[in-house]
């Protein structure tokens, strides 16, 4: 009753408005209206779809699909857990490879490059993100892995060999090789969004820190970071779902094998690439339905890891974020 | 120079404070942007334990100056300058000098309130002591309490110490900044146009501090207002531009009294009068 109501008034006002004679604004309000709307169709469509289509593969398999590590289309068995870890520790292990890289560049590029320097390796870490997907994945295999095979795993497995993480033999196809390249896909997202927000604080700032007879190491570090820790933590959140979410070039590189690994030399899967890998094959309702509940479980992570990024910032930035 | 003030002002807090204000001697100064000549010229003396205001339109270089006496001026792209500035008979210019310890001696304070946002109050305080990095708590304690009382703000905050530098009114905020310098002890205060974005009240109180600090420090405070330069200033620097593209000028300098009541130059009395500017 009260929203009939409302939305009366609102429309009397509209009324008013074009009477006023500012039909501009109205005409504005409504179709920003009508876009908010669309954007929230869309999304809700969506999610409506993953839900409704993998209602078998739910009905079969309950809650226990989650920690499942079972793939077998021939008894109709399908579970989540062997992609969910492949997913998490590619996404986690290339966020937090390329955390530091992306604030490093970004550093250099704001604090000490000069402009013409700052414009055009600027440019060219923008370039990163305008490669094909496909192409990384060609790269890693064809480039990265053998390079990788020839150099770093001899190196690792001599001394980290003894940890679980690097034990067994390293053929290019891996866990590894994946979570290097995504390192290097998210590296734009990284490093171009930390830029910005470094930017944006504000002079006053730093030569507050200055006048306190800082250097330039220490205004850095105690002024401009700390007042853009909040955009820094959502750049590096961006980042990290674009991992989870990243499918072609993992595809290709992670070696697709169902099943849990211990070793980052194992071949795995992410819940992206067994989408991407094995939606040709899956003939029964079974199949296709659990391909959905996978889809929608993804969709929940990268939802959730947006979030979670947003309380943290808002939790974190005690001031004002970039 | 630095490790002295750290050690020393957490024993002299509370008691009468040994720091000295020193006089600085600016010779033939000239500051650029690239090529561009903001300010030419210069020559003048800041007297010890004064408040010496710098006047006139805007644009005319005040900000420049100002930053060239602690060597702000050249963290501006394409900043630098000709000629000297001596603190205390050293030129600050000087090869050997680290700026980095000039602007402990020579303090800034902005135009734009800027504590840092994800400090306390009480961390704002002492930043610039934390980068000295070994202080004692107690020593710490010491220093804020007693900064804040010179920057007439202890009263007001002594409650809040650990609230958000930001939490704080604009002119508390500009209060704090002005604690946040004293902390180091520097020999000179800088102050550019500091009560400009606040309320008259807040601006009084900063006045009124500066009527206590000068006791302690030497001051320059760049400001718009005739009045505050008129009433809380011992002598007065007149910048003025004669047209638009040329560098400012020190136009006129001398003693307050002289400069607001019989001044020697036509533009300097127009401006003075509010005929222009
Ligand atoms: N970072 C900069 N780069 C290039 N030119 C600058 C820069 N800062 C100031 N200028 C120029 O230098 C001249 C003097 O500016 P300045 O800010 O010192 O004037 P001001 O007297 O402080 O003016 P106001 O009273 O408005 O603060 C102006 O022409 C200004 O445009
Ligand atoms: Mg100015």
């Amino acid at each position: 009753m009260f929203s009939i109501l409302s939305a009366l008034a609102q429309r009397i006002d509209l009324l008013k408005q074009v009477r006023r004679g500012n039909t501009g604004d109205v005409i504005y309000k409504v179709l920003a209206y009508l876009f908010g709307l669309a954007l929230l169709g869309i999304v809700v469509a969506i999610i409506w779809e993953l839900w409704v289509q993998s209602a078998f593969a739910r009905q079969e398999f309950g809650i226990s699909f989650l920690w499942s590590t079972s793939f077998d289309p021939v008894q109709a068995q399908f579970g989540a857990l062997q992609f969910i870890q492949g997913t998490l520790v590619t996404a986690v292990v290339a966020v937090s490879l390329a955390a530091p890289l992306g604030i490093g560049i970004a550093a250099f590029l704001v604090e000490i490059a000069p402009r013409r320097v700052n414009a055009v390796v600027g440019f060219l870490v923008e370039m990163l993100a305008a490669i094909p997907s496909v192409v990384y994945g060609l790269w890693g295999i064809f480039v990265l892995a053998p390079f990788l095979r020839d150099y770093v795993a001899p190196w690792l497995t001599a001394t980290l060999g003894w940890t679980p993480m690097f034990s067994g033999s390293f053929s290019g196809y891996s866990v590894f090789t994946a979570s290097l390249v995504l390192t290097i896909m998210i590296l734009p997202t990284a490093a171009a969004i930390t830029r910005n927000v470094l930017q944006a604080v504000p002079k006053e700032q730093r030569e507050g820190m200055l006048a306190l007879g800082a250097t330039r190491w220490e205004m850095f570090s105690q002024a401009v970071l700390p007042y853009a820790k909040g955009g820094v933590i959502g750049a590096m959140a961006l980042a990290l779902g674009r991992a989870a979410g990243e499918t072609m070039a993992v595809t290709i590189i992670i070696g697709n094998a169902r099943r849990i690994f211990t070793s980052m030399f194992e071949q795995g899967a992410t819940i992206a690439s067994v989408i991407a890998g094995n939606f040709t094959d899956a003939d029964s309702g079974a199949y296709v339905s659990s391909l959905f509940l996978l889809g929608l479980i993804l969709f929940a992570m990268t939802f959730t890891i947006n979030v979670l990024a947003r309380l943290l910032i808002k939790a974190t930035s005690s001031g004002p974020t970039g | 120079m630095s490790q002295e003030g750290g050690k020393a002002g957490p024993q002299r807090a509370g008691g009468t404070s040994s720091v000295t204000a020193q006089t600085m001697e600016v010779q033939n100064l000239s500051a650029y942007y690239n090529k561009f000549k903001a300010v030419t010229d210069v020559s003048m003396k800041i007297e010890p334990n004064k408040v010496t205001a710098l006047i006139g339109p805007s644009g005319c270089g005040k900000s420049t100056f100002i930053r060239t006496l602690n060597r702000m001026h050249e963290i501006a792209r394409g900043g630098r300058i000709e000629g000297k500035v001596l603190l205390d008979g050293e030129d600050i210019y000087d090869d050997r000098v680290d700026p980095v310890q000039v602007r402990r001696k020579i303090g800034m304070v902005f135009q734009k309130p800027n504590p840092f946002p994800t400090m306390s109050v009480y961390d704002n305080v002492v930043a610039g002591l934390k980068l000295e990095r070994r202080h004692k708590k107690s020593e710490l304690d010491e220093v804020v309490e007693k900064m804040l009382r010179q920057a007439a703000l202890w009263d007001e905050v002594k409650d809040k110490l650990s609230a958000n530098g930001t939490d704080l009114s604009g002119g508390q905020q500009q209060r704090l900044c002005i604690a946040r310098t004293l902390a180091l002890e520097p020999q000179v205060i800088l102050l550019d146009e500091p009560a400009s974005a606040l309320d008259p009240m807040s601006s009084q109180k900063i006045e009124d501090a500066m009527q206590e600090l000068k006791e302690r420090y030497t001051i320059v405070i760049v400001t718009h207002n005739m009045q505050q330069a008129s009433r809380s200033s011992d002598y007065t620097g007149f910048f003025f531009i004669e047209d638009m593209g040329q560098p400012g000028q020190l136009w006129e300098f001398g003693e307050t009294s002289k400069m607001f009541s019989n001044p020697e130059r036509q533009e300097t009395e127009d401006y003075v009068t509010g005929r222009f500017g």
